[in-house]
């Protein structure tokens, strides 16, 4: 089990590298040639920062919804190849909702949605006990007008990295 | 604060009256549509000593205030006034009464001995000259002047109206500041007029949706004090906290009371799922009572403790349904448009209270307990989470404003659709849970 998982990870790896190449905004131009990576900064791609920026620690939902959608799943796999290669960290899975619902209603929607990650996860082959998950419902918004502009941002599940060594 | 008001004896004498009049012709029928306010007048009360001076205003004040809150009663300002009553025994000057048009007069006394406040007073039927009901009096420390005026005044509207009272309850809250995206939360719990706030818990942790127990002494509510939400129980006197452990799960929250006080409902997450359970609080055991793959929360007891109203997703769409107390079948009430949450069941047992939302505006509504004439009570961008008053003619709700500025607060509404009104708290609001009339 471990080395297969393992070897889905080189496999991983590699698909990053590859995906990251084409997408200009992942790694940030700042950074310039190879030989500049700063431990730690987004340009580490073994960061928490890069993790958050590169391979993006939120997925999305439509209104109600706790389906993931293509993008959202496409988000999971760099999420999960990341978290294969950096076995030093466990990561927490924050739910959450728009405002548009009661507070109860949108605590267990939101649960649902960090779940749904989870399981997403789980199925790229991370480990169940790395992987917790909490929500918040409506009581954490990120973005805090009434339009659905910012109701969009603040339908997530974000992957917080928690308990690592090096971090 | 606290202390002293939870442990406010108040003592309840009958005054000999001088005319025992029944029921006279004075009367609101509050299932009949009132459209005019009753006017009244309360002449402040009559201090029996020069030391007791301070409180009659203060207390005629509060008794005039949860009078011309029900929107039932209309206050005759004091400027009107022909006749003043400056002693609780002379006879009424009916005429002066009559002469301004006043229905209901209500007259009183206080004295003050030691640290003790005794209020004494009388509801006169203007029109018959009769006294209505029997003169009563109130004894209790100074600092619970105020609950004496409630009481008072629920004396009048229960002689006036035929139904309880409820000005002297309390409600807990959940108080809120900072902006919407860091709100800080405290448990909190006041007055029912939203006097003598006293805070519970501090800002720390996010606490969310408390509920009183049915005596009023202990409250359930959600805290993410651990880290995630769990249930906890409080004992509002001691204000003492523990967490009531559930069986495993992500999240344990939406606790409410069985009517007898010796269990709880609430919703467990497991694998992103959640379902309603029962805990024993004697014994801490929980069994479970729904098992779907929908959601299932904010539970309600019936009054009589046999049956539970909730919220489910199994249709698709948030929806209220009834099932059996100990789980079993259950019966979906909600059929209109829209998505319905947070049913609450009337202390009455005829009505069920709800949040709706529709067409991006919510509601707080009522319907029968088998879902048919269902009425929408209010309207805004977000009105949540009633409460019923102890009579279950009051439901109290949260209202949050729109925008990045949105910002929570508590209102109140007759359940016939009439006298919405804010209720003021020092800073915002939101969850109230309306407590049992104090003994």
């Amino acid at each position: 089990m471990n080395v297969l998982s393992k070897i889905a990870a080189l496999g991983a790896l590699a698909l990053v590298t590859a995906c990251s190449n084409n997408d200009p905004s992942a790694l940030g131009g700042a950074g310039g040639g190879s030989g500049s990576i700063v431990p730690g900064s987004p340009n580490d791609p073994r960061s928490p920062a890069y993790f958050q920026q590169a391979v993006g620690d939120r997925v999305l939902f439509a209104v109600d919804q706790s389906t993931l959608s293509s993008e959202a799943q496409s988000i999971l796999q760099g999420q999960a190849d990341w978290l294969l290669a950096n076995t030093d960290y466990t990561a927490t899975i924050e739910g959450h909702a728009d405002e548009q619902g009661t507070r109860e209603y949108n605590l267990a929607l939101g649960a649902r949605r960090a779940n749904a990650a989870r399981e997403f996860l789980i199925s790229r082959g991370v480990a169940g006990n790395r992987l917790q998950t909490v929500s918040y419902g409506k009581e954490r918004p990120i973005e805090i007008c009434s339009t659905e502009e910012c109701y969009s941002k603040n339908r997530r599940a974000v992957t917080v990295l928690t308990g690592s060594t090096a971090g | 604060m606290m202390r002293l008001l939870t442990s406010l004896l108040v003592g309840l004498t009958l005054l000999s009256a001088p005319a025992s009049a029944q029921t006279g012709p004075l009367r609101l029928e509050l299932d009949q549509g009132i459209i005019e306010p009753m006017p009244f007048a309360v002449p402040n009360f009559v201090p029996d000593t020069p030391a007791a001076a301070q409180y009659p205003t203060d207390i005629s004040r509060v008794i005039a205030a949860d009078l011309t809150g029900t929107g039932l009663f209309r206050e005759i300002a004091p400027e009107a006034f022909i006749s003043r009553v400056n002693s609780f025994e002379a006879p009424i000057q009916f005429a002066d009464w009559k002469a301004i048009n006043a229905d209901a007069l209500v007259t009183g006394a206080v004295n003050l001995s030691g640290n003790t406040l005794t209020v004494r007073f009388r509801v006169w039927d203007v029109f018959s000259g009769q006294e209505l009901g029997n003169g009563l009096q109130f004894s209790g420390p100074t600092d619970g002047w105020r609950r004496m005026a409630h009481k008072v005044a629920d004396q009048v509207y229960s002689r006036i109206t035929g139904e309880g009272g409820y000005f002297d309850s309390r409600v807990a809250f959940v108080s809120e500041s900072g902006p919407k995206d860091q709100r800080r939360k405290r448990l909190a719990i006041m007055d029912y007029d939203g006097a003598n706030v006293q805070y519970l818990t501090d800002s720390a942790a996010i606490v969310l949706a408390p509920r009183f127990s049915p005596a009023g002494d202990r409250l359930l509510y959600t805290s993410y004090e651990s880290g995630r939400p769990r249930i906890y129980l409080l004992d509002v006197g001691r204000v003492k906290k523990q967490e009531l452990k559930t069986q495993d799960g992500t999240m344990s929250f939406s606790p409410r009371f069985s009517p007898d006080g010796r269990s709880i409902v609430y919703s467990l997450t497991q694998g992103g799922n959640t379902d309603l359970w029962k805990m024993d609080l004697a014994s801490g055991q929980s069994v479970r009572l729904t098992n779907t793959p929908a959601i299932e929360t904010a539970p309600s007891y019936a009054p009589d403790g046999s049956r539970i109203v909730f919220e489910s997703d199994r249709s698709g769409t948030p929806q209220l349904y009834v099932m059996p107390a100990n789980g079993g079948e259950a019966t979906r009430i909600s059929f209109g448009q829209g998505r319905y949450g947070t049913p609450v069941w009337s202390p009455r047992g005829d009505l069920i209270a709800f949040t709706k939302q529709n067409k991006g505006r919510f509601h707080i509504g009522v319907m029968r307990v088998d879902g048919s004439e269902e009425r929408l009570l209010t309207a805004s961008f977000l009105d949540e989470g009633p409460t019923w008053s102890p009579n279950g003619r009051v439901i109290m709700f949260t209202r949050e404003t729109q925008g990045a500025s949105g910002r929570s607060s508590l209102y109140s509404v007759d359940i016939s659709g009439r006298n919405l009104r804010p209720v003021r708290t020092p800073d915002g609001g939101s969850d109230p849970s309306w407590g049992p009339l104090l003994k």
